[in-house]
């Protein structure tokens, strides 16, 4: 227990509270910005963190997500533009339920279920990560070489948007993944000479470049005007009526905490995904999917408290295999490694106070998300109203500063400003940017563990189905190909027969 | 009109300082009275490590001798390459020093960089922890005798082995232990990791037979009762972990090999300089808070001037190629 109380004592440290305090603030005004996402939010925070111990840098990261999850409801119901991709499921009712009159009730509802879903997730975390660890001891590089993949198929295939459209995205980032010194035979690849390409394409830089510094060139190219609705309606009490709604939706509460915090478990897979899921399942077993899109809560309910839960189901695989569960726990994976509290199953035997201390603090946040959050409904007009003249640049100069600061060199800063826009150009064409990023993170790991199994079985392929855990995910790994391959034929061949009946009796 | 005049003023006067500044820089020699601004200390491996956590308790005792701040930089990646570079690419002023590690005698071999330890300005050899033996808790040898008579009865690559990259310093290790033991470098079958706590991990879930790294970074799970160490490819005893036989004493081999920090700057440092720099280092080398600091973490503890340095640094290369021939790496 000694362990417990340490985590305790790294927690309740004015130092740490503080960080969290000011992260909370940071994260709120991210989210609540239309287009800075919560994954920006940590992008952004990574440089900051350099420079603390490890328990406050993890504690800032955790809260500010958690709160700009939360956040991005706040404008997606008084201006209709969601403020993180995990709002965009049910912008349509929470803006519809304003003009209704019922401000109010859809803020006061993200809100309290935000801080549920949270809450849930963080117990999940705190439960399943150790029992988990201690079971991944067992895990060599066969099952990791499946568990990498199969987060990989995830990100393809349960993205949002086309298929075909994932898969070029995951192959861009799996090409960027195999520059530098290969990991087996400890040869330079794609280096060109370079030095500093050795190192391969640095990650953060990657991603502020990615969701960051693309958003900066969006708004250049595309500068938008923002309709404020915010003002016409007077905000009173925004807990009034919640006691009801939980009352009245327990059961869906209860799924959605569950399936949410499932999605997030799954690697590649996070918080927009769990809120577009636990929307449509709330749709099919409602007693009146009628009203849904029309300014119904039932759906805000349902996928505010999910895409909550989901934020800390995300850290399980991230700590316990070190495998991203979401883009925001692939640059918390980096940030671990940098503070020396390498994620995997060995971290509970290394520093199993550090894991109390991250799971207190994911209690501590999500309690923290009441009276922040209810500040930040207060003063949302005031956010909404700084003018993007003056927030573009600053998020520019934290673009610069903290694609620099990574590893001392301006050549992140290039890696930075050639992503970003790559980023923005596949954006704009549909190409979602997630799965290249997992790419990125996953395709080393994927190719290690796949050429060091082989170096172990002497070549011999037949070895992934050897040891019981590895042959149990390789078959599930398949299973998911097969049945996303015989789905596409059935739509490809589908319309091809209707067509041929069609014609036949016409 | 007004505003615009105003906010320009002081900008100009600024850069017009900063010019100045820059000029100054440049026409006054560095070692006029050095050091006289902040020195950068680079590290070629990730904040957090071993050599990160020497450097920083470096710079934190010469500090208050050398009255300016000394930096700990991470320049990371490339196998150590990224930040060896850059100690010996930046002027030889003095301002740029570095904490130098094994892989300096290695990366050459491999093809992976020209340089080599005759790029640099030797300062001082810091330390060195020598490669131990692992195996799993559970493992039938019960000593590193009956673990070489085992790889020696066995065909070869029969027997796999971890620890770190593929040519990186736990790899060396065993290849050099193995061709004093009268056996051909690449008898055991080296599987490359990121580091030795994969290593160490993947020989616990069973993926390799037994794994080279030094004894401290195997502590967490020697505690856990997970791995147990056989023999340590040193010339005494850890004093952290006493149990723990020489692999002389263990094997009769007489074979020792580590992986080493020292401090250096880029080739052609200024006298002035060194001559500041090098007892400066033996002062920190002395001190109570070095000395205490790399105990409480199980590092070993070595010290060697400029000379001997840069003679063991030459010694170490030529060992490290040998080996790596024989391990079919070498260019």
């Amino acid at each position: 227990m000694s362990a417990f109380e340490t985590a305790l004592g790294l927690v309740f440290e004015p130092y740490t509270l503080a960080m969290m305090v000011v992260a909370g603030l940071f994260g709120l005004f991210v989210g609540a910005m239309p287009g800075l996402t919560a994954t920006m939010a940590t992008a952004l925070l990574v440089p900051v963190t350099f420079f603390m111990p490890p328990v406050p840098a993890i504690a800032m990261l955790v809260t500010a997500t958690a709160m700009a999850i939360f956040a991005g409801d706040l404008p997606g119901a008084l201006v209709r533009i969601p403020g993180t991709p995990a709002s965009a499921a049910y912008v349509e009712d929470a803006h519809r339920l304003t003009r209704k009159g019922q401000a109010e009730l859809v803020l006061g509802c993200g809100l309290v279920f935000s801080v549920i879903g949270g809450i849930f997730g963080s117990l999940v975390l705190a439960v399943s990560a150790p029992i988990l660890a201690e079971f991944a001891l067992g895990f060599s590089s066969f099952e990791y070489f499946w568990l990498a993949l199969f987060g990989l198929s995830c990100a393809v295939f349960i993205s949002t948007g086309r298929p075909i459209k994932g898969i070029v995205s995951v192959l861009l980032g799996l090409t960027l993944a195999t520059v530098g010194i290969d990991p087996t035979a400890g040869h330079p690849r794609f280096t060109f000479g370079s030095v500093e390409l050795t190192a391969g394409v640095s990650f953060i830089p990657a991603m502020i470049g990615m969701f960051a510094m693309a958003e900066v060139l969006r708004w250049v190219t595309s500068p938008r005007a923002i309709e404020d609705l915010a003002g016409r309606q007077k905000l009173g009490n925004v807990f009034e009526g919640q006691g009801r709604l939980l009352r009245r939706y327990w059961p869906n509460v209860l799924r959605s905490n569950l399936v949410g915090t499932a999605i997030g478990v799954l690697p590649g897979a996070g918080a927009d995904i769990a809120a577009w899921v636990t929307y449509a399942l709330s749709k099919r077993f409602s007693k009146e999917p009628e009203k849904f899109g029309t300014g119904h809560i039932e759906g805000v309910v349902d996928a505010g408290t999910a895409n909550n839960s989901a934020l800390a189901g995300a850290w399980v695989p991230a700590l316990v295999f070190g495998i991203p569960g979401d883009t925001i726990t692939a640059i918390v994976i980096g940030v671990l490694f940098i503070k020396g509290m390498n994620p995997g199953p060995t971290i509970m035997l290394n520093n199993p106070e550090f894991l109390y201390a991250i799971f207190i603090v994911f209690i501590l946040a999500n309690l923290l998300m009441l009276p922040l959050g209810w500040l930040a409904i207060k003063v949302f007009r005031q956010i909404l109203a700084i003018p993007r003249e003056f927030l573009m640049p600053l998020i520019l100069v934290c673009c610069v500063v903290g694609s620099f600061a990574i590893n001392n060199s301006v050549f992140g800063v290039g890696i930075m400003l050639v992503l970003g826009v790559v980023g923005y150009l596949m954006e704009e064409n549909g190409f979602p940017i997630a799965p290249a990023i997992l790419g990125l993170v996953l395709g080393e790991m994927i190719e290690t563990h796949f050429m060091t199994s082989m170096i172990k079985a002497d070549g011999n392929l037949l070895a992934f189905f050897e040891r019981p855990v590895s042959a149990f995910l390789g078959v599930v790994t398949l299973t998911v190909w097969a049945w996303v391959a015989i789905g596409a034929i059935r739509r490809a061949v589908g319309p091809a027969r209707a067509r041929a009946r069609s014609s036949g009796t016409g | 009109m007004h505003e615009t005049t105003t906010s320009r003023g002081p900008a100009r006067r600024f850069l017009l300082a900063g010019a100045a500044l820059l000029a100054l820089g440049l026409a006054g020699p560095a070692a006029a009275a050095w050091p006289e601004r902040p020195i950068t200390l680079i590290v070629p491996w990730a904040a957090g490590g071993g050599t990160d956590a020497t450097a920083r308790i470096i710079a934190k005792v010469m500090e208050p001798e050398l009255g300016v701040p000394v930096n700990v930089v991470n320049r990371t990646g490339g196998s150590g390459v990224v930040g060896h570079a850059a100690v010996a690419t930046a002027p030889p002023d003095g301002y740029t020093i570095g904490l130098i590690t094994f892989e300096i005698g290695s990366m050459h071999w491999q093809g992976l960089t020209d340089l080599k330890w005759s790029d640099y300005t030797p300062i001082a050899l810091m330390n060195e922890d020598p490669a131990g033996v692992i195996v799993r808790a559970d493992a039938p040898w019960k000593s590193a005798k009956e673990l070489l008579d085992a790889i020696k009865a066995a065909p070869k690559g029969k027997f796999k082995a971890s620890g770190t990259a593929q040519g990186g310093s736990w790899h060396i290790a065993l290849g050099g232990m193995l061709v004093a033991a009268g056996l051909p470098a690449d008898h055991v079958q080296w599987v490359p990791s990121t580091g030795a706590a994969t290593a160490l991990q993947d020989m616990v879930a069973g993926g390799v037979d037994f794994v080279t790294c030094s004894v401290p970074e195997a502590k967490a799970l020697i505690d856990a009762g997970k791995v147990k160490p056989l023999a340590l490819m040193g010339k005494e005893r850890n004093p952290t972990f006493p149990d723990v036989p020489t692999l002389k004493e263990a094997t009769g081999i007489d074979f020792q090999l580590g992986a080493w920090r020292g401090l250096a700057g880029p080739k052609g440092l200024p006298k002035e300089v060194t001559d500041k720099l090098v007892p400066l280092a033996k002062k920190v080398y002395d001190s109570k808070e070095y000395q205490d600091f790399m105990a409480s973490r199980g590092f070993a503890v070595v010290y060697a001037p400029p000379e001997e340095f840069a003679a063991f640094m030459k010694a170490r290369d030529e060992s490290t190629g040998v080996v790596m021939k024989g391990l079919g790496l070498a260019k």
